[in-house]
């Protein structure tokens, strides 16, 4: 391994999911080497961008390449959206940051993703897989839709259950609805894991809590550093404040105060909302985005105008904000 | 020389130097501090008496020849004093502004017993700005050896560490997890005392030096100490990755919307900045009422950044007095002037809630003085039925910080009991060739410290690496016995050899 052999965060694939959602992989092959379930890098879009945490959804050792699936619901993560085409480059990605989700030797192991969360659960549900576990994972989407790496996820689970709110996919209903079908299938759960939005994550470790299953959650607090240094990702853990990018992200989920987590992340609400606006007007105005440059960039546009879409708001799997 | 000064000679008020009117610099973030005219530098050096003791040189942490570059000054041969200055201290634009020098050159100036001390940081500044502007850089002939060293965090302990490494010819990489070379310099210190400019400028000149700067890099995570050792081919690394993780005050109200560190407010109106906003993405809603609790030098950064982000009113709440106050002299002042108001002896009980999640005020206690406690300050004690609340939409924690833990989770480094990584009198740790030193060491200091740190761990490993430090005596011939192995001086052992043999 040589020192110098930096990365210039190259995004070397992209796929889109959805309208909202798209998957980018950037070249970083000493990240790639040291990445792990359940850590997550912090991105720049450019210069004057913010720094995002973004939850690594995978990692391809052999090719060197970081893959980081993301929901567009704010001014930089629609800007990333627009602009990240294969062959442009982040102007910063740094980590693994947190420490890496520890892969238990449960027996027999509930994987929940939620939206957004599905991405990042699944290198811990191969983990588990890998470590010789009985995996089930329970997927939820709002509709068929959105749904992205069923394939993958059959690959490695011994179980599969989807959810959609729609019923378009699926079973019919919310996730919570999902991990009711795992327990009443299943009386030997050793451990279930989370992630998603934390409206879920509650709901989740709600339902296991009379059943005193082990569940571990992953938050998706504020963040500047990610290296401990702001304490803006602060979140409470039974009667201590932790640090999530450095003493998370991963919590056990019976004893995080979500509340204090939700109200937490409402913190920039309005002026992300103002920032969001400002760039989708500066859009309209000085690049007249229409379906024909959506097109070019290959992004679908399913035949809506792109203003509207631009500014809808995808409810309930809304992305980490910012720091 | 001319005939001798005498305190009587020379002159006797320290030269002014001008500053931003505080109405106006309230209001920008410009340097407040305007730095000496080629006039000013002329006449304050004057006012030093080359006295035979040279108390200043002892008082600076890095051993700068005081009274040599202030000659210099005094001969108008400026590049002269910068040659001086750069022979211990390659940072001397940040050093003349941020250093505390009441406590250190200046308080034991030997003028400063009758008279105010000489200005010795502003002249120092003066000469980097000088350099800066003019251009200059200091290379020396620098003989290149086999030896690689990692540095981890390019802050200034990190930074005065990878200039000496590289000055003994050493191929130097220093490592950074923000996007950003500086450390504490970029995302800590406001612009209106360390301006970018100045750092990079700094930096750059160490990038002469063949110094390599590695930024979105977070060692211990991306790879380990171990690592850097074994397979990447380091043959010494030095860790500087200052205390960072701040302090909360853990009284009740502390994570409501509204309640930071100030490590948090400066990162974003410093690193992101926030404050320009929207043209950078990074959000910052200040307050309208903006409460900073804690005296220190990080607490004065962070009143005078909410006064220029437009807060109305901007409270400095500290449980001890004034005399206490850990900032330096100049900052409280800056701050009263900018309109900060003080409140001492005031200690926060509670932060409180407005019902939806945000800060709505403080509840404090007045306390008084009691007996002296462990540090030797006295101890601030709770009046009795004293509380009081006062309104507040914004909350900053400027504390002090705790030991980061990344390094302790991903090496084998041994940590005291507090968490920050141990280290000898030589700052080597517990891993054979990993030296440490800096914040990560000593928990929260000043940035000259830090450099001293650096410097003095770039001695011990270049010891550990048996290159020979033409700054040591060579005691071998004159002490020949206990002192030395077959002749050679013993603080030469060849430790990296033996491993490579």
């Amino acid at each position: 391994m040589k020192a110098t052999a930096m990365s210039n965060f190259e995004i070397v694939a992209r796929e889109d999911f959805s309208d909202v959602t798209y998957l980018l992989e950037v070249r970083h092959p000493l990240m790639a080497k040291a990445a792990k379930p359940g850590q997550f890098v912090v991105v720049m879009l450019n210069e004057q961008g913010e720094r995002i945490p973004l939850t690594i959804a995978d990692f391809d050792r052999k090719k060197g390449t970081i893959t980081l699936v993301i929901q567009a619901v704010g001014k930089t993560t629609k800007q990333m959206q627009l602009e990240c085409r294969v062959g442009t480059s982040l102007y910063a990605m740094v980590g693994p940051m947190g420490v890496p989700s520890p892969i238990s030797h449960a027996k027999k192991v509930v994987c929940v993703g939620g939206g957004l969360g599905v991405a990042p659960i699944f290198p811990q549900a191969r983990g588990f897989k890998e470590a010789g576990a009985y995996v089930i994972a329970v997927l939820g989407f709002r509709n068929k839709d959105l749904v992205f790496w069923e394939d993958k996820f059959k690959a490695c689970c011994d179980e599969l259950i989807l959810c959609t709110n729609d019923g378009s996919a699926g079973m019919k209903g919310m996730i919570t609805d999902g991990i009711k079908v795992a327990l009443a299938g299943h009386s030997d759960i050793d451990e279930f894991v989370a992630i998603g939005p934390p409206v879920m994550m509650k709901a989740c470790a709600d339902a296991t809590r009379a059943a005193k299953i082990k569940t571990m959650v992953s938050v998706n607090p504020i963040m500047v550093d990610g290296t401990g240094m702001c304490g803006g990702c602060r979140v409470k853990v039974g009667k201590e404040v932790k640090f999530a990018c450095v003493d998370g992200p991963d919590f056990d989920g019976h004893l995080v105060d979500f509340d204090d987590l939700m109200m937490r992340l409402s913190r920039y609400t309005k002026v992300e909302k103002e920032a969001h606006e400002r760039w989708s007007e500066s859009c309209r105005m000085t690049k007249q985005v229409g379906p024909s440059a959506l097109d070019a960039l290959g992004i679908s546009t399913r035949g809506r105008a792109p203003q509207a879409e631009l500014l809808e708001l995808p409810d309930p799997f809304e992305d980490a904000p910012g720091g | 020389m001319a005939k001798k000064k005498t305190i009587r000679s020379i002159p006797q008020e320290r030269t002014p130097m001008r500053e931003q009117d505080a109405q106006v610099r309230a209001k920008n973030f410009e340097e407040v501090a305007c730095g000496y005219s080629l006039e000013d530098a002329a006449r304050e050096s004057e006012r030093c008496l080359m006295c035979p003791d040279e108390p200043c040189i002892s008082g600076c942490p890095v051993g700068i020849n005081i009274p040599g570059f202030i000659q210099k000054i005094n001969e108008k041969n400026f590049r002269g004093a910068y040659d001086i200055l750069t022979d211990t201290n390659l940072l001397p634009s940040i050093c003349g502004r941020v250093c505390p020098q009441e406590n250190q050159c200046e308080g034991v100036c030997t003028v400063g017993d009758s008279l105010e001390a000489v200005a010795i940081g502003r002249l120092e500044r003066f000469v980097g700005d000088t350099a800066i502007k003019e251009g200059w850089v200091n290379i020396p002939y620098i003989e290149p050896n086999r030896f690689r060293v990692g540095i981890v965090g390019s802050g200034p302990a990190g930074m005065a560490c990878a200039a000496d490494m590289a000055k003994a010819g050493c191929d130097v990489t220093v490592y950074e997890a923000f996007h950003q070379a500086g450390g504490v310099l970029k995302y800590g210190i406001p612009d209106f005392r360390l301006p970018n400019e100045v750092i990079d400028a700094e930096i750059n000149n160490l990038k002469k030096f063949g110094v390599k700067f590695e930024c979105n890099t977070l060692v211990g995570r991306l790879f380990t100490i171990e690592q850097m050792l074994d397979e990447m081919g380091f043959h010494a690394v030095f860790v500087g990755v200052g205390a960072g993780y701040p302090t909360m005050l853990n009284i009740p109200g502390d994570s409501l919307n509204g309640v930071l560190s100030a490590n948090e407010l400066l990162t974003r109106c410093n690193l992101m900045r926030a404050r320009d906003f929207p043209n950078f993405d990074t959000p910052l809603p200040i307050g309208k009422r903006v409460a900073v609790v804690g005296a220190g030098n990080t607490a004065m950064d962070a009143t005078r950044v909410s006064i220029r982000l437009g807060a109305e009113k901007v409270y400095c709440v500290y449980r001890r007095s004034r005399t206490e106050a850990p900032a330096r002299a100049e900052e409280v002042h800056h701050a009263e002037q900018e309109g900060v108001e003080f409140h001492w002896l005031t200690a926060p009980v509670a932060v409180l809630d407005d019902g939806k999640g945000s800060v709505r005020g403080m509840r404090c206690v007045r306390m008084e003085l009691g007996e002296p406690d462990d540090s030797g300050r006295r101890r601030p004690v709770p009046v009795a039925d004293s509380e009081f609340d006062f309104e507040a939409d914004l909350i900053v924690y400027a504390i002090g910080t705790n030991a980061n833990p990344i390094m302790g989770q991903t090496s084998k480094l041994k940590l005291n009991k507090w968490g920050y990584i141990g280290a000898d009198e030589n700052l080597a740790t517990s891993v054979a060739g990993v030296f440490a030193g800096g914040d990560i060491v000593t928990g929260a200091a000043t940035v000259i410290e830090a450099m001293g740190a650096g410097r003095k761990a770039a001695r011990s490993m270049k010891a550990y690496l048996g290159i020979r430090d033409p700054a040591l005596p060579y005691i071998g011939a004159a002490g020949a016995g206990a002192g030395t192995l077959f002749g050679i001086d013993t603080r030469e052992r060849n430790f990296a050899r033996v491993r490579i043999a």
